[in-house]
């Protein structure tokens, strides 16, 4: 993939992006009153992040063992409401750690 | 409907977006180095983020231009991927037409939708008057500065660390992603089952043979509008009165990052 194609991916994604955001505010007077709709909605960025989440968090990585270390210390992390970037950082480190640790056996 | 002229300035909006700003500073360093780490060029990376500003609609953006297939092919799944996973601004922007005064124009309109995100859009909504364009733009220049700008460190930083740290790194966007899932998964059952639900299709189209030939784009399209789908017919949310609509919204506001 060039730097021309990647280009057009990029412009392709921030216009329909753009779309979705602008076309509501600029054309819409009311508020939606479909419960199904309204529900979908609600539920929608929990089903993304979640299937973005799982499984890629476990592949992205070469190392498993540590990805999923990493993996139970987000989940226990966010659990006890830590911020976000507190949650990251913790995860990161863990990871870390656990690559170097599997270095030394 | 016509809101009374907003008393917020420029500067009220400052200082409301600063916090928005240094939170974003942390979500797109991850963002950066997940780019690098897949190979998109540095300046690619940073207008990625200059032309978006969206946290997820970005990763998986990033993760459909790395993928195999031709160009059209490409495009097709980026739609539908962007469309899934961004649609919640659909709703947010709806919300937002009710909370504006009369200094959005049409073509301010066009311009201010494209700084609705989840974070810019849960402070516009909670304050207790009507908002103009002047708060708006103070309210998002600080979070659309600092979204380029962790980008542009992320990349460096993702071009110069050593393997080990650089995939360390790389479980940010998905440890931020748990943070804001987990907590209220705890709280709401059906936020529980939605998260359960969608990751074990996930999880299905990608490890079962036959089924696990799909980009992972596509997956996740899949994954979160079945799950989404299922949950409005079995556990529809309740519909709130108008007066309530504001607290629901701000909450389901909470739900996400860039």
């Amino acid at each position: 993939m060039d730097n021309l194609h990647l280009f057009i991916l990029i412009l392709v994604m921030a216009g329909i992006t753009f779309l979705i955001r602008m076309i509501p505010f600029v054309f819409v007077r009311k508020k939606i009153k479909s419960r199904f709709i309204n529900s979908i909605l609600y539920y929608m960025p929990y089903a993304v992040l979640s299937a973005m989440t799982f499984p890629a968090i476990f592949l992205f990585s070469e190392n498993i063992i540590a990805a999923t270390v990493g993996t139970v210390v987000a989940v226990v992390m966010a659990m006890t409401k830590r911020s976000l970037i507190i949650v990251a950082v913790c995860a990161c480190v863990s990871m870390l750690a656990t690559q170097y640790l599997m270095l030394l056996f | 409907m016509q809101n009374a002229k907003s008393p917020y300035t420029f500067k009220n909006g400052l200082k409301d977006g600063l916090p928005i700003g240094l939170g974003y500073l942390s979500v797109s360093f991850a963002f950066g180095v997940q780019a690098s780490m897949l190979g998109i060029p540095l300046l690619l990376s940073v207008f990625t983020s200059m032309t978006n500003l969206t946290s997820a609609g970005q990763l998986a953006g990033i993760t459909v231009m790395t993928s195999a297939g031709t160009l059209v092919s490409l495009i097709l799944t980026m739609m539908l991927t962007q469309l899934v996973i961004n649609a919640r601004y659909f709703l947010m922007s709806v919300s937002l037409t009710q909370k504006v005064d009369e200094s959005f124009t049409i073509s301010k309109r066009i311009l201010c939708s494209f700084a609705v995100t989840d974070e810019i859009f849960a402070v516009a909504m909670s304050k207790p008057k009507a908002i103009g364009t002047r708060y708006f733009y103070g309210l998002a220049l600080l979070p659309y500065v600092c979204w380029a700008l962790g980008t542009l460190l992320g990349a460096v930083a993702g071009n110069i660390l050593p393997s080990e740290i650089k995939e360390a790194l790389g479980i940010a966007l998905y440890a931020m992603f748990i943070a804001i899932i987990v907590p209220p998964s705890m709280k709401k059952l059906g936020v529980l089952i939605t998260v359960l639900l969608s990751a074990g299709i996930s999880c299905a189209f990608t490890f079962i043979p036959v089924i696990n030939q799909l980009d992972t784009g596509i997956v996740v399209v899949i994954s979160a509008l079945v799950s989404a789908i299922l949950m409005a017919i079995f556990f529809p949310v309740k519909q709130e009165s108008d007066e309530d609509n504001d607290t629901v919204l701000e909450e389901k506001s909470e739900v996400e990052n860039g």
